[in-house]
This record gives structure tokens, sequence and C-alpha cells, in this order.
């Protein structure tokens, strides 16, 4: 599998260090109930078919990416800077 | 139809024309006290221990595909109780204890073979951490013999010891581990269970689970709806999908594990073999293939395939700990798709819906666990009441934070395991 890097181009997936599911652009609010924190930290949609990740170009740009990638056969559809994903 | 010597000496005489088929193919009935969702080793041998200890037989298993299809023909057939914390390892104990007696239990050879399972180590860290695990075995009524570097190396010669980054100080002996044939297993529970009455409905994908105010009432399937009084979900790696069904998200997010076999050679490795500093592990199987694999390829997957990154991070394992195996040639590989919680321990619990049950999350430990897990499943389904075994796999650990089992010692995190 190569991740298209927005930043570097298309690199190994051995540069990438995966950090799961891109929940983490959807924080909840501090003072947010217990439910809210366990859906955020544990619960997952988990799909078989498109899903965002999150992913960190580690031995690269040091940029973190989300990934929108198909689980079924691996291909990746989109990959966009964090920063500019969560906006 | 029960096998016996006889059985097998008058069908050697007879063309071996007696055979019958193991298990009927019967079609689902409108409604059953029990439907268990996933016919895998663990859905399998729920049904079985549901008939043989609680006698309830109104009870369908459902199958998307055909029996053994599944991650219960995709593991390396490892069956072990080594395991540390208080929760899981009472729970790998019972669960060997039900392997020791299996194939007698089922009529069928399930193969079971206590070759004696060893964990390596290469620092004085390590040692330290596996005497203390040797130590929680034995105290659980399990068996462990630390072994030194000339311990070893009098089992395992061929390892390379003198290894510049990875030198072997010693390992953890576990003689009653050891493997078992993993199709076997399959074939027997479903006989087991069919030969009580319980329905093995193969080529039934469950499309939809009815809920009524509160209470599961039955599941929709491709052959049709079937009504249920209680529902267990026991799906593996889709549990994601079947909990969606029920409008429920799950602490679990699904990885794909490799496997590798090489071509049959003679018997060359007696024993289960784990490299402590590559995650490697390795066995020979009873066809003279070398069983081996690794770690999860480590990012969400349903392809019950894997990629070469792993594949080559197993190979050097490999090579690393015995050059040897470079001579061998990998006649395959394959992948099955683990249902990994944040913790990496199972869950087997009842949900918030009344009589709707779920049994998952055994990330890439769940054929050693097939005989408890069923067993377990069904004291649940049966009386209501955990199972003492299991009682530690509760659902809501990681909402409420009390009780979670992180054996790594890694955090309790979706990408950590």
């Amino acid at each position: 599998m190569r991740i298209p890097c927005p930043i570097c181009g298309e690199r190994d997936r051995r540069e990438f260090y995966y950090q799961g599911a891109a929940v983490a652009l959807e924080r909840p609010d501090p003072e947010a109930a217990d439910d809210a924190w366990d859906a955020y930290v544990h619960l997952r949609d988990n799909p078989a078919g498109l899903t965002r990740d999150l992913w960190y170009h580690e031995a690269g740009c040091a940029a973190w990416i989300v990934v929108t990638r198909d689980t079924v056969n691996h291909e990746i559809l989109d990959a966009e800077l964090a920063g500019e994903a969560g906006r | 139809m029960r096998f016996s010597g006889w059985k097998v000496f008058t069908e050697g005489l007879t063309g071996n024309r007696g055979w019958a088929p193991h298990w009927r193919d019967p079609e689902p009935k409108p409604e059953y006290d029990i439907v268990i969702i996933g016919g895998g080793g663990h859905g399998l041998s729920t049904a079985y221990y549901l008939a043989r200890d609680h006698g309830l037989t109104n009870v369908a298993v459902l199958e998307k595909g055909y029996i053994g299809g599944g991650n219960v023909g995709r593991n390396t057939t490892i069956v072990r109780a080594n395991y540390f914390l208080p929760g899981n390892s009472e729970f790998y104990s019972h669960s060997l204890k039900l392997w020791e007696g299996l194939s007698e239990d089922l009529n069928y050879n399930v193969m079971h073979s206590q070759r004696g399972l060893i964990n390596l180590f290469h620092s004085d860290g390590q040692r330290d951490a596996f005497a203390r695990r040797g130590n929680a075995m034995i105290n659980q009524g399990d068996d462990a013999v630390l072994l030194d570097r000339d311990g070893v190396r009098r089992m395992l010669p061929y390892l390379d010891f003198d290894n510049g980054r990875f030198p072997i100080h010693g390992g953890l002996y576990h003689p009653r581990g050891g493997t078992a044939r993993h199709d076997a297993v399959a074939w027997g529970y479903a006989r087991g269970a069919d030969r009580r009455g319980v329905d093995i409905i193969q080529n039934c994908e469950v499309t939809g689970i009815d809920i009524d105010g509160g209470r599961v009432t039955g599941v929709q399937t491709s052959r049709g709806p079937i009504r249920a009084g209680k529902v267990a979900m026991v799906a593996a790696g889709r549990s994601g999908q079947v909990a969606a069904m029920a409008g429920m998200r799950l602490p679990v997010e699904s990885h794909v594990l490799q496997a590798f076999v090489t071509e049959g050679l003679k018997p060359v490795i007696d024993h289960v073999v784990s490299f402590g500093m590559g995650h490697f592990y390795v066995s020979q199987s009873d066809k003279g293939g070398l069983v081996f694999g690794g770690d999860l390829d480590f990012y969400a997957s349903y392809a019950q395939r894997g990629n070469l990154p792993m594949a080559e991070h197993v190979m050097e394992a490999g090579m690393t700990l015995m050059p040897m195996i470079g001579k061998a040639r990998v006649l395959r590989s394959w992948g099955g798709i683990m249902d990994m919680t944040p913790d990496g321990s199972p869950i087997i619990d009842r949900t918030d819906i009344d009589g709707l049950y779920l049994n998952c999350g055994w990330c890439y430990g769940g054929f050693k666990a097939v005989p408890a897990s069923g067993h377990c499943l069904a004291h649940l389904l049966a009386t209501g009441r955990p199972h003492a075994a299991a009682a530690g796999f509760r659902l809501g650990r990681f909402r409420d934070g009390v009780g979670l089992m992180d054996e790594e010692g890694t955090g309790a995190q979706h990408n950590l395991h």
C-alpha cells in the first residue's frame, strides 16, 4: 500500500504511523458527558468500505494526514492534511 | 454415526461407503429459542455447550458462508494458557482444560497436540517479566518452566543463540501448550451440536436484527425472517457490522493478521516457538508445513489478505531467529480479520437491548479460546449470569474504566493492539 502524502507525494506505507479512525478531529467538549467521551475514545463505526484514517508521516515530513480509504480492497481515494481536514 | 476404531476398521474393509454427512442441512424454522449469529468456532461451541450443559436445543447457528470458512480456518492453530492478568488468566486456564478433553468429549479427533510452547527472551528485563508471568501461570494452576540459555539450547538447537542484536537468554516453557487441527475443531463442534438437535444453517446471512420496545425479537436473513427469544452476536471480525444492525457501536476496530505456511518438510520444529523481540511465532503442522506469523498489519482492514511490508517483517524476524528457515519455500499466505478492542481483551456480555448478547473482541487470540468462549457464553445465555471464568469480559469496562485488561501493557488505545 502506498499513501499519497499531500506534501511529499506517493510514499511507501512503512513511512507512516497509523493512529486509527480520524475521530481526533471531532474531540468532545471537556465538560461533555461520559457517554460522549466513551464514544470518542473507544467506540468506532468500523466500516467495511470507506473510512477516514489518521496517519502520521513519521519517516517523512511529519505531517498528520487524513486518508480516505476502502478497508475492503485497500484502495486509497484521497489524502489531505489533518489541519485542513479539521476546518 | 459415532467414530470408533471398529467403525474405521470396517469402513476400511468395505470401501468407505458407510460414512454419512457429519451434520444435517436443515431449512431454517420460523422461530427458535436462541439464534446465534456466526458459525465460526465460538458460535458453534456456544451452540454445543447450550445443548450439552443446559439442554437447550431449540437453537440455530446462522453462518453466512460455510462452516470453517472464516477465522476458525484462518489462524495458526496455537493453543495455550500463558496469560498473566487476572480475568484473562483463569479464562484461558479454563479453556485449556476443556481442550484437554475435547476429542473424547466430541467423539471427534481435533488433533490437540500438547507439544509444548516456548516464549524466548532476549534481555534481563524480559527474563524478569517472563519469570513473573510464569509464576502467575503456576498460581493459576497451569504449568510454566523458566529455561536458561542452555536449557533452550538443548531443546531448540537450531536457533541462532549468538545473534548480535537479540541474543537468546532463555525461554518460558509452557509444556501443556501446543496446537490443534482448526478445521476439525469447527467440524467437531458442528457435529456435536447437530447431534443434540441444534440447526446448523449455512449460506444464511443475517441482514437485520429485529428489536421491539428495547427487546430483541428475531433476525432478518437472506433466507427469510427468523423469530428468536435470544440472539447472540458472535461474528468476530464482522462484529462491528452485526452490532450496527442493532443500532450499536462497539469498542472494536477490525484489522488484518497474516499467516504463512511453507511446503511440507520432515519433522524439524518439535514445539511452538515464539521470538520475544520481533513477534514471530512458528510451529510445524502434522502435515509438515512450517506455520508462522507475526504482527497485525496495523491498520483497519476487511481484506482477507495482507500487504507486503508485514510479510517482509515476519520473514526477517524468522530469519533472525532461525536462519535455517530460509531454506524452506513459502507455499502460501493468508489473512484473517481481527476484531481489536482498545485493551486487547475480549467481550462476553449482555447488551443494553434485552435478549441481545455479544461475544467479540478476540483480537489475535481467538482460536485457543474457542472451547471456553462457547462454554461461558452458553452459561450466560442459559442462566442470565456471567460464568466465573469470563466475569471480567465486560462490555462496559471501557466506559467506566473498571477492569481493563491490557495484557500487553501498551495502553488502552485502538492502534496499540
